[in-house]
């Protein structure tokens, strides 16, 4: 069996950023494996700009933001194989992967980072009632069309959810001359960035209506009308306040999911609130050596921050390679209370973080004026004013070795959300 | 002149073609939509019934057993994914266990074994049942199918031995004529009408069969549209249950199942609402609602979040609530397989023997001697060792590429599928006879992909790939040019 020091399954932005820094990390022998027939993942979708504020300090397509950090893959020599599907991952780090040159092979990895990234909600998930015509997509499945085979899925389009997805649609089907009819939101508030609900609808005069629903497709063979209608605080549609939009198009930006399937084979523990794997400061999973990071982990909403975590993941499996990763480690659990969904990590070894940790999470709700807070055990330790979160947008907190080794026998670290 | 013209490719007409194709006659299959199995065989339990449920006496029970007894066969011969994971009938704590016993009368009476069994046998069975669970009527002869398979297998065999397929085509009228009976129809694809001579005519129409026995025959037909609405779950909820989960009628309804498909996935449905539209197939709330709602009472904890899709399929119920398969008393030639709602999926295979015997009797058919009974799948790389699977990549490389990542379907397969008699000429063609779209993402990665397998492999132009024929097409232009 071929062996690998580190074995990289997916070639996306996370699995890129992993190799690179894995690489200036001491670690030669690594692969990258991507099922796509190029490195880049769903970036080379993303033909809009907005990428790369953060890193780059300039603002790139999608295409432009994963060409740099292939670059440096390339540049390193960094072994890849496109076209390449992974069937299987073992605990022990057996990974079967399948092409059509090699066939199907199995390699031996000593560490492996996840990162698969996620795939789209289906209408199933949400239980739209109606027919089952053609002209219904996830918004991702419209932009690959469009973006990259040149197509139109339609001409007349509802879009439901706002998420980030949802929204660049709105925009790139208006551009390319469909007429986006209306986006409608379950939810009170936009599951999105403020700059693409602005710069993608209210430049364009479409409108968003927020806690609506679809509750009804017609179309045999094509989607010819949906209807949306208000939702009350349960979310149920409030009788009577129905709309019906012709159209033949309807997208769908209902959430996306960390594709962790491989995951579960390998016996990787799983967050009910992620989906993705649950992690130590590390980003180490409970299986030894497999280490996770990007939208596997947990879904974000930039890209710059998926590059950031997948360095760390990428420097941790070079210490554990090295034999540098210090798993016995004391750990301390951080809770997420209070308005806090989860937090990435979920386990903190006050030891091993060095300088600082970046502890990344997301709210359930919309909250105006109010602070985030950090307690050790009972004693608060940070407290930071914010005017607006939303769950739309990933918020962080920094923890420094410093303050972590003034507690010697913390037991655990609470993130909660309070009013200012 | 064709010796006998069968309408409706779904599983009735597919296996009554079958059944013909043993005998040396020129058999036509016209079917409206763009593929065989467009209809209630799609969207339906996937259940092949023990048969202890039907009336004594009626074809329905008659036919049940029969068909679920040849299943077996039928399985082997065609290349489709049968298993008998057995069955069982639960009764509730609000509930008169004397309603098993009633069954399991019945049961006796159509000669099929079953057996009542207490709570705690069944949990070992089931771990999952509802808390409210006092009892249950166990079948082990219950079992599960794939619908597609099943009509494709029959279909794709018919055509190996003989028999010819017109898709896209509309029966419009049906008189009789000097030497049996002339059909005019509409090619839905061309747009042109064609009249067609027969000797005989075979009605396996569905929901439409009224409509065509009605055409020829004083002896009026009604059959009405009955909804049933399903949930389909992932592949992580396949093994909630490992039998087939129904549960004792109450006065509000016959409840709904929650099974295993033979694939791996968990099915819960169907809601029972007769409409008035044969095309109704849409998913209603209430429908979808009621289907999560029963199930809690037979099994607890269905993995509701796992929801993948959701459909909708419509049974043909004829007012004699029994099967029809018999020549019409006043229509010489013209033989009804009509009714066929449930139990007609486990049905069948018998129904297909015995309207082939009636059109037999008439015509005076004698049988082939070179008949092949076998037909094989699209192949499956899944089921093959490591070094058979690099055997046939090797050979064919195509084999080596997965299309779709959730039910891991490679391209070879999907060539397969469009190359192989019948062959699909749609995603949901490809869909079916494949599995490529029909997991966790629900087509989201595979389409653009799928897509492009079509149009080159049919070949066809992008615009023309449809998601299930005419008037389906997944994209309406060129950007910037629509």
């Amino acid at each position: 069996m071929k062996t690998y020091d580190l074995i990289i399954i997916g070639g996306g932005p996370a699995g890129l950023a992993a190799a690179v820094s894995a690489r200036d990390s001491g670690i030669e022998s690594i692969l990258i494996l991507e099922r796509d027939k190029n490195l880049g993942g769903i970036l080379n979708q993303c033909i809009h700009n907005g990428f790369g504020l953060h890193t780059f300090k300039e603002e790139l397509t999608g295409p432009e933001y994963a060409a740099r950090f292939i670059e440096q893959v390339k540049e390193r020599g960094i072994e890849y194989k496109l076209n390449t599907m992974v069937m299987d991952i073992t605990p022990e780090k057996v990974v079967t992967v399948m092409n059509r040159e090699d066939g199907l092979q199995q390699l031996q990895a000593k560490a492996i980072i996840l990162a698969m990234g996620c795939r789209e909600r289906p209408r199933g998930a949400l239980n739209i009632p109606g027919y089952r015509p053609a002209g219904i997509y996830s918004a991702g499945t419209a932009q690959r069309l469009v973006n990259m085979e040149g197509v139109m899925p339609g001409k007349e389009v509802v879009i439901l959810g706002s998420g980030d997805i949802g929204l660049i649609m709105a925009r790139r089907m208006t551009l390319e001359g469909a007429k986006v009819k209306v986006v409608a939101e379950l939810m009170p508030y936009s599951g999105g960035l403020k700059r693409n609900i602005v710069q993608c609808l209210d430049d364009f005069g479409i409108p968003l209506k927020l806690s609506h629903t679809v509750v009804d497709i017609e179309g045999k063979n094509r989607v010819e009308a949906v209807t949306i209608a208000e939702v009350g605080p349960d979310r149920k549609p409030i009788p009577g306040t129905e709309e019906r939009y012709t159209c033949d198009t309807l997208l769908l930006s209902v959430g996306l999911i960390p594709e962790n399937e491989l995951s579960r084979s390998a016996g990787v523990e799983l967050s009910p609130v992620t989906s993705g794997p649950v992690v130590n400061d590390g980003l180490e999973t409970n299986v030894d050596g497999i280490f996770a990071c990007g939208n596997v982990l947990h879904v974000h909403d930039l890209v710059d921050f998926v590059s950031q975590e997948a360095a760390a993941a990428g420097r941790n499996a070079a210490k554990y390679i090295q034999g540098a990763f210090d798993q016995n480690a004391r750990r301390v659990r951080i809770c997420a209370e209070g308005g806090v969904r989860y937090t990435v990590p979920s386990y903190v070894r006050p030891s091993e973080i060095g300088d600082m940790l970046t502890v990344r999470f997301r709210v359930g709700d919309v909250y105006k004026n109010h602070a985030i807070a950090v307690y050790f055990d009972d004693q608060q330790i940070s407290r930071r004013s914010r005017k607006v979160m939303a769950p739309g947008e990933m918020e962080q907190v920094i923890l420094t070795g410093k303050q972590l080794s003034q507690y010697p026998d913390l037991q655990k670290i609470t993130i909660r959300i309070e009013e200012a | 002149m064709f010796d006998t013209v069968i309408i409706g490719a779904g599983v009735t007409g597919s296996a009554i073609a079958r059944e013909l194709s043993r005998y040396q006659a020129r058999i036509l299959v016209v079917e409206r939509e763009e593929d065989v199995c467009c209809g209630t065989s799609k969207a339906n339990s996937a259940i092949v019934h023990a048969g202890f449920d039907a009336e004594p006496g009626s074809l329905k029970a008659e036919m049940n057993v029969k068909g679920n007894r040849m299943m077996d066969q039928i399985a082997q011969e065609l290349d489709v994914p049968f298993k008998r994971n057995g069955s069982i009938v639960v009764c509730t704590k609000d509930q008169d266990p004397a309603g098993l016993e009633k069954l399991a009368e019945r049961g006796r009476a159509n000669g099929v074994p079953t057996q009542i069994l207490s709570r705690e046998a069944l949990l070992e069975k089931e771990p999952n049942l509802a808390d409210d669970v006092t009892c249950g009527l166990f079948a082990p002869t219950g079992g599960i199918v794939c619908p597609f398979e099943l009509t494709m297998g029959f279909a794709e065999n018919a055509v190996m031995n003989g028999a010819q397929f017109s898709l896209n085509t509309q029966v419009r009228s049906i008189e009789k004529s000097e030497n049996g009976w002339r059909l005019t129809v509409y090619h839905r694809d061309t747009q042109q009408e064609e009249t067609i001579e027969t000797k005989t005519v075979v009605n396996a129409a569905g929901v439409y069969a009224d409509e065509f026995n009605n055409m020829v025959s004083a002896h009026k037909m009604h059959i009405t549209a009955r909804k049933g609405e399903y949930i389909l779950l992932d592949k992580t909820a396949g093994k909630h249950v490992s039998s087939t989960i129904f549960q004792l009628p109450t006065a509000m309804g016959k409840g709904v199942l929650v099974t295993p498909t033979v694939h791996g996935n968990l099915l819960v449905g169907p809601t029972a609402v007769d409409v008035d539209d044969k095309e109704a197939v849409n998913t209603t709330p209430a429908g979808l609602e009621a289907v999560q709602t029963v199930s809690a009472r037979s099994v607890r904890n269905v993995p509701l979040r796992q929801v993948i899709t959701s459909f909708a399929g419509l049974r043909a119920h004829e007012d004699g609530d029994d099967f029809i398969i018999a020549q019409a008393q006043d229509a010489p030639g013209f033989v009804n397989a009509a009714g066929i709602e449930s139990p007609g999926l486990s049905s069948a295979p018998a129904i297909g023997v015995r309207a082939a015997q009636i059109i037999r009797d008439i015509l005076h058919l004698t049988l082939k001697d070179n008949f092949n009974p076998i037909r094989k799948a699209v192949l499956r790389p899944s089921s093959l060792s490591l070094e058979e699977r690099n055997e046939l990549i090797r050979r064919n490389p195509a084999y080596g590429n997965i299309i779709c990542r959730c039910e891991m379907i490679t391209e070879g397969e999907i060539m397969d599928a469009i190359h192989r008699p019948l062959g699909a000429r749609s995603l949901d063609g490809v869909k079916r006879r494949t599995r490529a779209g029909m997991g966790r993402c629900q087509a989201g990665f595979c389409t653009p992909r799928t897509m492009e397998i079509l149009e080159r492999e049919v070949p066809m132009s992008v615009f023309e790939v449809g998601k299930n024929g005419i008037g389906s097409n997944l994209v309406v232009g060129i950007n910037k040019e629509v």
